[in-house]
């Protein structure tokens, strides 16, 4: 029987981090995550699976100790709240660009600016659409639960290895201070330097061995043809992932007439929506996208010809709406509500909004 | 006596060191850049540890310094060598890293990180090139230009009233207590490389022994924004950037 | 003891900085008339006769194109 604890989300990420093998988390304490930090450095797991653990002096350096750890090869991660992941920003785009895997937390509050330390889903575009300069993308996972924090850690470094490529998970506020239930999986041990250099070597720097050239990582490419080529091989990869590694759920989808779409803390507000409209006849299902990016357009796609009317909620003022618009492409009634700032909805304000917005 | 009588291998007592590619370095003529990859390269073959040194190179004229040296490297972003190079040596101890920054690079937009890297006491070398301009966008003011010099962005000479002071971070640095080995050397003599290049070597030998951090700065010329043919900018600097930036040990411990 | 020295320069690579002719304590060394390809005005030994074989030359060239040779006589 798996041990289950009673835990934060954010402390669920710092204990998945230590169980999946992590190799170094580098941060810097801003509220709501700051649990995650102090949960590690609690935790000591340099005197147990070897793991490194530093508090930087900004996360502009946070996110440049990642790039040096994931140019060794090693699973590097950090954790932030919304303004330092905008400090990051660059780095995640260098990072992008170097074709470095990663694991990135962004434990979202209430902006733009200073904003507010209460929860908010504001960072979506940022997350989703690059937050940095160029034409990147990285693999974005929304949790739900505390323990979707922990799992997710462990399917974010998979596939931030699989594809070399930054990966995030975007959480909230919410999701970052509630407390459940979590349970802890079987840990991963980490690598060897031995196994890292047979298996990542032929890229990372590990020290250049006597049979190689030296291996160079860097985004530099001066000659247009060959940053061409570069953006062409990054833009077929992102094809690739949006091909195999679309996740989502549905609630009450199979004789929808109307959908909500919804993310991470919205989505569980929305279960509870999708409730009370049940008991009052109304056929409404949940599609809560797991991965952000990839987006789950032809799950939308494939939904179009039972429903009558979608409305996407979110914590901000009408993101993730624009993806399920794209997906739509005007075929169905497509509508918006959100709350923003750090305030939340309760499921009767969007089920009186759902029926508002469609004369129900 | 005929010349090919002495051109023969047995006779050879200046080779071009392993470690160094055959790649025509980027560079302007004369420039300093050259001669300190050149001892880099020496060092690491001399204490034959080629295939555990890992490089980070900054952004500026010396991006590029992958193309030179046969080993691995990561090429940062503006200023943040000191943070890769902290990750780097915290997940392999072992292996000798070290950061290669300019002025702009490390005493403007990195001084966070280089501060704190140095602070923390980091294992690492760091090489820090200053010729007090900015080499890569065009002569710009660095932090490190004199007062009164021309740069492109102080087209009438450095003003302290409207630029600030040049900045001595290698002085700044030697205040911390992680750093175990502060020096400042230059390239332009025979002498002077001969002295920098035991700098470098006592450098990484502190970063095995896990002393701390070594920092070396190298005053160096940059003769194409000062505008000057290679030799004048070796005399210039020796005349004007030596005064302000003496050259020597400032900590060895 | 005496020394006699020679070198080779890559003459396809020196970029004509000039910093080994004032290095050079015997002044064995000087910029050619002629450029390589690039157009730079190459060293080259103008006084093979002076050459020690002190290395003072290779060791302030930036650009490594220099090899010295020597023998003791």
């Amino acid at each position: 029987m798996a041990e289950k604890l009673l835990k934060k989300g954010n402390e669920a990420i710092a204990l998945a981090a230590i169980r999946y093998g992590a190799d170094g988390y580098f941060g810097y304490p801003i509220t709501p995550q700051s649990e995650v930090m102090e949960t590690l450095m609690e935790e000591m797991p340099w005197e147990t699976t070897g793991m490194v653990v530093l508090q930087a002096e900004s996360e502009t350096s946070s996110i440049n100790m990642l790039y040096g750890g994931a140019c060794c090869g090693k699973k590097v991660m950090t954790s932030s709240s919304s303004p330092g992941i905008s400090l990051m920003c660059e780095g995640i785009s260098y990072m992008a660009g170097a074709e470095l895997p990663c694991l990135l937390v962004n434990v979202i509050r209430g902006g733009p600016g200073l904003g507010t330390i209460q929860p908010a889903q504001g960072d979506y575009f940022q997350a989703v659409k690059g937050g940095g300069h160029g034409d990147y993308r990285i693999i974005v996972l929304a949790p739900a639960s505390v323990q979707e924090m922990y799992d997710f850690v462990g399917l974010g470094f998979e596939l931030a290895f699989k594809y070399r490529i930054p990966t995030m998970i975007l959480s909230d506020g919410a999701i970052g201070q509630m407390m459940e239930k979590v349970e802890l999986r079987d840990s991963v041990r980490r690598l060897t330097d031995q196994e890292i250099a047979e298996k990542y070597g032929h890229w990372a720097t590990v020290g250049k061995p006597a049979n190689r050239k030296g291996n160079i990582i860097s985004s530099l490419s001066l000659a247009a043809s060959e940053m061409e080529a570069i953006n062409l091989r990054l833009q077929e990869k992102y094809r690739t992932i949006e091909k195999n590694e679309i996740r989502y759920e549905k609630t009450m989808c199979e004789d929808a007439e109307y959908l909500l779409v919804a993310f991470g803390s919205s989505s569980r507000i929305c279960e509870g929506t999708v409730e009370i409209a049940r008991e009052k006849g109304i056929r409404l299902g949940l599609l809560r996208p797991i991965t952000l990016f990839p987006y789950p357009t032809p799950v939308i796609q494939e939904m179009l010809p039972q429903l009558k009317g979608i409305m996407s909620v979110e914590l901000n003022s009408g993101q993730m709406v624009e993806d399920v618009r794209l997906a739509v492409n005007g075929a169905v009634p497509v509508e918006f509500y959100g709350r923003m700032g750090g305030s939340i909805f309760s499921p009767e304000e969007v089920l009186k909004a759902f029926a508002e917005k469609f004369n129900l | 006596m005929d010349i090919n009588e002495i051109i023969k291998p047995e006779n050879l007592v200046y080779p071009k060191s392993k470690v160094l590619t055959d790649t025509v370095m980027h560079y302007c003529p004369g420039c300093s850049h050259g001669v300190v990859h050149k001892l880099l390269a020496e060092v690491i073959e001399e204490m034959d540890i080629q295939d555990r040194t890992i490089g980070i190179s900054p952004v500026g004229c010396a991006v590029f310094a992958y193309n030179y040296l046969d080993i691995d490297w990561q090429q940062a972003a503006h200023g943040r060598a000191p943070a890769l190079a902290t990750a780097t040596k915290r997940l392999y101890p072992d292996k000798y890293v070290f950061a290669y920054q300019g002025d702009g690079d490390l005493a403007s937009i990195g001084t966070a990180e280089i501060i704190h890297a140095c602070n923390r006491g980091e294992n690492i070398v760091v090489i820090f090139i200053n010729n007090a301009i900015y080499g890569m966008t065009g002569g710009q003011m660095a932090p490190t230009t004199l007062i009164g010099m021309k740069t492109s962005t102080t087209p009438y000479g450095r003003k302290a009233e409207l630029n600030g002071y040049p900045l001595k971070i290698t002085e700044l640095v030697a205040q911390l207590e992680g750093t175990c080995y502060v020096t400042r050397q230059a390239v332009e003599n025979p002498a002077n490389v001969r002295k920098t290049k035991k700098a470098i070597r006592k450098a990484f030998e502190n970063s095995a022994q896990k002393k701390g951090t070594s920092f070396i700065e190298i005053v160096a010329a940059c003769n194409s924004n000062w505008k000057m043919p290679p030799v004048e900018a070796n005399k210039w600097m020796e005349d004007n950037m030596f005064p302000f930036y003496p050259l020597g040990d400032i900590k060895d411990r | 003891m005496a020394f006699k020295g020679a070198i080779v320069v890559d003459t396809e690579k020196c970029k004509g900085c000039g910093v080994c002719v004032v290095n050079c304590p015997t002044q064995t060394i000087a910029l050619a008339k002629k450029v390589n390809s690039k157009g730079y005005p190459y060293a080259y030994m103008e006084n093979p006769d002076k050459c020690t074989g002190c290395g003072n030359c290779a060791i302030v060239c930036p650009d490594t194109v220099i090899t010295v040779y020597k023998i003791k006589i």
